[in-house]
């Protein structure tokens, strides 16, 4: 399965262990929430499978290719939308998404064709010339997505990308993930939110660094999701 | 809102682009100078400081201080001559500092992540940033020799191309200070540490104001102390490469205090070893 593969990642900040043996296979075409509250281990789960570090023991493998021995091959095959923006608010829309493509090798018509198309599709087009810091928050998130698209990674992570947008932004980038994940991509959502999480969905509840479940959203629900994975945090808490 | 479906599709034969290091090179240089002509205020704060030394401290200074003729002068010069190379100095280890500061906060705004997984070798991509941070610092340096220039004080005109790579040099050796520096700041708020500890006392501490023979009669021990930095050695070396004269203590001082601060620097970000491994 070339997906997302998490295999007993374990990782200790100091005395505090943030991430206890998770284990977690997404297939490819799949979209998984890993739903947790804050302090659950998201964050780090995602340091780590951007490999801002690396675990101390387990591992963690992108499109097939292991993140510790090949990461530069595991790396290109990811894209990835951080919860703080990583835009450069003094540049335009245009130049930030230049930028990246050029930081995976694409250069002159290539990465400006990919970018003025990622931009076309999101509807943004017109905005290419904008400074990114005169967006709105929901247009940055859409900038944030088309930018992490451009390379055609085969593996999309999100680490709370619907923070701080309204109720419409928010559900319009939900649904466009999804759709994403229906057309082949592989993607993980890290999220605190329950009605982000469709029941035909992957699910993974992250609660204190361990997995507490693992499998369909609407099995593990049932029919009140919101309910359920309180009580599951509760429980362990 | 809606957002209309970005297609991902690709076929398996497609082959996925090659991560290529000189183009992130050319685009991270790109990236600082637009970056550095979109903040107008920049050049303008960077080179007040230096302009203040030179228009106003130096003529006070002038009286003050007697110099004598040393290697490179052949002759008595004016203390506004004499500190001007310590002052372009200045304007690298304060920029070297300010890119310091940029990586901390590029680190807590995010934009560091973006970098840091781009899929070519973290030391590469360090040394782009690096790279890019120096080639706006000698930019600087050399608007700050043009209007020394136009203040009258001037260099032979081969100086300011030999000055070229002891300009590059000093600005790498202060950059991979600053880059090192950024990996053990943890937060913005230390930074003022940064400009107590470390910015202050390597100016001071150095050649840029006074020659060390000046320092050495008021305490042998502070001559010591100016003589093992680093910084000392980088404005000896952009002095005498303005009169297209080679020093080569000051050049394999600060040659070699790059290669340390630089190959630190990549322990420090290093995801497994470094420094950042340890923060949450």
């Amino acid at each position: 399965m070339a997906g997302l593969k998490i295999e007993g990642i374990t990782h200790d900040w100091g005395a505090r262990r943030a991430l206890d043996k998770v284990t977690l296979a997404v297939e490819p075409g799949r979209f998984c929430a890993l739903l947790g509250p804050n302090g659950a281990g998201k964050s780090t789960l995602f340091g780590l499978l951007t490999r801002l570090f690396v675990p101390q023991s387990g591992r963690i493998e992108v499109a097939g290719h292991d993140l510790s021995r090949e990461p530069r091959a595991a790396l290109a095959q990811m894209g990835v939308v951080f919860q703080s923006s990583t835009l450069d608010l003094d540049l335009t829309v245009r130049r930030n998404l230049l930028y990246f493509a050029a930081l995976h090798g694409l250069s002159g018509q290539e990465a400006e064709h990919r970018t003025m198309a990622a931009l076309e599709r999101l509807g943004m087009a017109e905005r290419a010339g904008e400074r990114a810091g005169a967006l709105n928050g929901g247009h940055r998130r859409r900038m944030e997505i088309a930018r992490a698209l451009i390379h055609r990674p085969k593996v999309l992570l999100l680490d709370e990308p619907t923070v701080g947008l309204d109720a419409a932004s928010r559900a319009a980038i939900v649904s466009h993930v999804h759709d994403l994940a229906k057309e082949g991509l592989t993607v993980l959502w890290a999220t605190h939110l329950v009605d982000e999480v469709h029941a035909d969905d992957r699910l993974a509840v992250l609660h204190r660094g361990r997995i507490l479940a693992d499998g369909e959203a609407g099995e593990i629900g049932g029919d009140n999701l919101s309910a359920r994975f309180l009580s599951m945090t509760k429980e362990a808490a | 809102m809606s957002i209309d479906t970005v297609s991902t599709a690709h076929p398996e034969t497609e082959r996925l682009p090659r991560a290529r290091p000189f183009v992130a090179l050319v685009a991270i240089l790109q990236r600082e100078a637009l970056r550095f002509l979109g903040q107008k205020g920049r050049l303008v704060a960077a080179l007040v400081r230096p302009l203040v030394w030179l228009f106003v401290f130096a003529a006070g200074f002038r009286a003050a201080l007697g110099l004598s003729i040393t290697p490179p002068y052949q002759t008595y010069v004016t203390y506004e001559i004499y500190i001007v190379p310590g002052l372009t100095g200045m304007i690298l280890l304060f920029n070297g500092m300010q890119s310091s500061l940029s990586l901390v906060y590029d680190r807590e705004m995010g934009s560091m992540r973006l970098l840091l997984t781009a899929p070519l070798p973290r030391w590469w991509l360090l040394f782009c940033r690096l790279l890019a941070g120096s080639f706006i610092s000698i930019l600087q340096a050399y608007a700050f020799l043009a209007i020394a220039w136009l203040y009258g004080i001037r260099f032979p005109w081969i100086g300011y191309i030999a000055a070229l790579p002891a300009l590059a040099l000093a600005a790498l050796m202060l950059g991979a200070l600053g880059l090192l520096l950024s990996s053990l700041i943890r937060q913005l708020e230390n930074f003022a540490g940064v400009m107590n500890f470390v910015i202050f006392p390597m100016f001071f501490l150095s050649s840029a104001l006074y020659p060390l023979w000046k320092m050495a009669e008021a305490s042998p021990f502070l001559r010591d102390l100016c003589e093992a930095n680093p910084f000392t050695h980088a404005v000896e070396l952009i002095r005498f490469a303005l009169y297209a004269k080679g020093n080569l203590l000051a050049f394999g001082v600060t040659a070699g205090a790059f290669v340390l601060f630089a190959s630190a620097a990549v322990w420090g970000y290093d995801p497994a070893r470094g420094f950042t491994a340890r923060k949450a």
